[in-house]
């Protein structure tokens, strides 16, 4: 797969693994590169709830997307898409729990005149906030429909993931295995 | 007449502080540091692996992912009696030395200088005028004219679009502001260029940790790197050649302008030289181990009394008993049942909330002690006790700072015992990153010459007995003294608590009823004006509070709020 005309697409997962469905946006983008080749041009980050050190790979993307556990109010494990100019509007009602850190940063950008051309937040609502790794049924079903949503944002910049022949396990799918087996309540 | 203020939340980056304070004839008399979240993250480890434990704790918080790492394989290594190979010890030292650069460039440009600078002042200054000025007192390159002009202009187009970002919490023009125009637009221009070069610090960190921003190199018995000189994949030649630019590049900025700055923004606000003072007993814990065993380190500890740098007691190797048996936490004040202080390796985290009481239960973070005391953990600690203990590199740059203070003050009787105090905290922590600078490069060539004898291990197995173990891991971490603390049965975790160093600073009242290290250095704080307590900040920010991991759980209607309320 080439670069896409437009440089490099970053794509972000963030949130807390540690706390249920608040981790929805890192297990969104480990399953997206267990399940598909990710191609020169684009790079995924595990974020987890991290700031300053994604300011250098946001400076260099043209596109952004970004994979988080968002409150809007709708049903639990509903999904959400927001984007560029409604972006600033998305923070000021501080419904991302990561605002802090992702709004400052985009903020950042904007001071260094960097901001990239395209920012986009797509979400999921999260149920539950428990300390720990299993995700609840909610999550779990709306789990699948944020990988696509991933792969759909990807697909309209031009970039059409292939799927591996095997998806794998990431490390926090197959630690949540073991938490559920071993009955471990966290 | 007594005002009572809250403040809540307190902190720019992740971490819900709240904190209040009652002002009598616009002085604090009283001060109360609350944790907003309940704290139970570690019960999460209870049952797991311990060998897995670090990446769990690497997610404890945003911040400092890479110190709770480090941290928790040295409990268990310790509770294993288990020792590392030297290469594993200098990888690590890396790693955590240029974490800690980067947080301490990140604290005073990005999260505390908005506190001193007043951003939109910098539109009003000469670039010029500037220009002589920052020449004058270095020789960093970007300096110039036409780079203030540069930064000037940006400033004013991104004030003029509305989006203040990291900067709209900024109390402008307020009284206690006094920089001239021409510093604050100094300011400005160091901090966007800071941006630039703290990223060489996480470059250094994903070089050896094989990601960004979360570490995969990390073993309990050393680190995963395998290296050699010849295969592309491992540590070789080039990668550290690779790191030793990186390294330079920092090097050339701490020296020449954070080491510069601190003293030159100090010199307009000496009175906060005598404002501030905390709990006046330091705890540090030794880091940089040298040796597999951990008893040979180049960055010393130990717990100062009274702020008498005279009598320092040591704290000399990894498991030091002097440490292991003094620390505990006190839940008489948090929103915890039982209330007599526990050990950490017997330490329960059953909530009790209550609602906020001022003589009572009044926050989610506990209350630690040292020996029955309180103690201020942090850069200031760290270079009190690197001085105590004849450290060349801390005695050399705490002389610099003062030396260069009492220059451009002007002012030659400053005193050492100045440092206690909030502007004190920000020259230590300036103090303290030249001292890492030097002690990465030390510990980069040390790696490179070990390797060159031929050694290239970097892994110890470790094997789980059956029954019950227990360890304690420390780090002298970029917020100060930082433990994590494991009880293993049967090779499963037990138990796990990690006291780390915003709850040393920010805990509540303790047993005996002693205040904590925040609120300790809030009594007596000028407040000009209830409505925008800058003050307040400034010293509770001088700490460089972030209490994500001192507390978990998120409240997304949490909002920036003063409350003032006269009584």
């Amino acid at each position: 797969m080439a670069e896409t005309d437009n440089g490099k697409i970053l794509v972000i997962g963030m949130g807390n693994v540690l706390m249920q469905d608040e981790g929805i946006g890192v297990r969104a983008v480990e399953e997206l590169e267990q399940r598909y080749h990710i191609p020169d041009g684009v790079e995924v980050v595990d974020g987890g709830t991290t700031g300053m050190e994604l300011f250098e790979p946001m400076r260099g993307a043209s596109s952004l997307i970004i994979a988080d556990a968002v409150n809007t109010g709708a049903p639990y494990g509903s999904l959400v898409r927001i984007a560029n100019e409604e972006i600033p509007a998305f923070f000021q009602t501080k419904l991302s729990n990561h605002q802090l850190g992702v709004s400052d940063l985009l903020a950042l950008l904007a001071l260094k005149g960097e901001t990239p051309e395209q920012v986009t937040i797509v979400g999921m609502v999260p149920h539950s906030l428990e300390n720990r790794l299993g995700l609840t049924p909610e999550a779990e079903a709306g789990l699948e429909g944020l990988v696509q949503m991933v792969v759909d944002e990807l697909a309209s910049l031009g970039v059409q993931l292939q799927p591996r022949d095997r998806a794998g396990d990431g490390h926090w799918k197959r630690e949540a295995e073991y938490e559920a087996a071993a009955g471990l309540s966290g | 007449m007594t005002t009572r203020i809250t403040v809540d939340p307190i902190t720019r980056i992740e971490g819900h502080l709240r904190i209040d304070v009652e002002v009598d004839d616009g002085k604090v008399s009283k001060a109360w540091s609350s944790g907003q979240m309940w704290r139970d993250i570690e019960k999460i480890l209870i049952g797991r692996d311990p060998r897995e434990a670090w990446t769990y704790t690497q997610r404890f918080c945003g911040v400092c992912t890479t110190v709770h790492a480090i941290t928790s394989v040295r409990a268990v290594e310790n509770a294993l009696d288990l020792e590392i190979p030297v290469n594993a010890q200098l990888i690590r030292n890396i790693i955590q030395t240029a974490h800690a650069i980067q947080d301490h460039m990140v604290h005073f440009y990005h999260l505390s200088a908005v506190d001193w600078v007043d951003v939109v002042s910098a539109l009003d200054a000469d670039p010029v005028a500037t220009a002589k000025l920052a020449e004058s007192l270095s020789d960093w390159p970007l300096n110039g004219p036409h780079e203030m002009k540069a930064v000037q202009e940006r400033l004013k187009t991104f004030v003029g679009s509305g989006q203040l970002g990291p900067f709209a919490s900024g109390y402008w023009g307020h009284p206690a502001m006094k920089l001239t125009p021409e510093v604050n637009l100094l300011a400005v221009a160091h901090y966007l260029q800071a941006l630039d070069v703290q990223n060489n610090a996480n470059k250094i960190v994903a070089i050896l940790g094989g990601k960004s921003p979360h570490i995969q190199n990390v073993a309990v018995g050393g680190v995963s790197n395998s290296i050699g000189f010849d295969a592309p994949s491992v540590l070789n030649l080039e990668r550290l050649m690779l790191i030793k630019g990186f390294i330079d590049k920092l090097e050339q900025f701490i020296k020449s302008t954070y080491l510069v700055d601190v003293p030159a923004v100090g010199t307009f606000y000496l009175d906060w030289a005598g404002i501030g003072g905390g709990v006046n007993n330091y705890l540090s814990v030794p880091d940089c181990p040298q040796d597999p065993k951990g008893t040979v380190f180049d960055l010393p500890g130990g717990y100062i009394a009274d702020g008498d740098i005279n009598r320092l007691k040591p704290i000399t190797t990894f498991g030091d008993a002097y440490f292991r048996d003094g620390v505990a936490e006190s839940s008489k004040h948090s929103w915890y049942t039982g209330g007599e202080p526990l050990h950490p390796w017997v330490g329960e985290t059953e909530p009790e909330y209550t609602d906020f009481q001022d003589e009572g239960k009044y926050s989610w973070v506990k209350a630690p002690t040292f020996y029955g005391k309180r103690a201020e953990v942090g850069p200031l600690a760290d270079v009190l006790v690197g001085v105590a203990s004849g450290h060349a590199g801390y005695t050399k740059y705490l002389d610099q700072a003062m030396t260069t203070l009492k220059t451009v003050s002007g002012n030659p009787d400053i005193p050492l015992t100045a440092v206690n105090s909030t502007i004190g905290r920000h020259a230590a922590r300036a103090v303290r990153c030249a001292v890492m600078i030097d002690t990465l490069k030390n510990q980069w060539q040390k790696l490179v010459d070990n390797i060159g004898t031929g050694d290239l291990d970097t892994f110890n197995a470790p094997v789980f007995p059956k029954g019950e173990i227990k360890g304690v891991g420390f780090h002298q971490a970029p917020r100060g003294t930082l433990s994590h603390w494991v009880v293993i049965e049967d090779g499963k975790i037990k138990n796990y608590q990690a006291v780390v160093p915003s709850t040393w600073n920010a805990g509540p009242r303790d047993a005996d009823g002693q205040i904590g290290p925040y609120e300790s250095s809030l009594l007596d704080n000028p407040v000009a004006d209830p409505e925008k307590p800058l003050e307040v900040l400034r010293t509770v920010h001088s700490f460089d509070p972030c209490i994500a991991c001192a507390i978990h759980m998120v409240d997304t209607e949490q909002k920036e709020i003063v409350k003032v309320k006269a009584l």
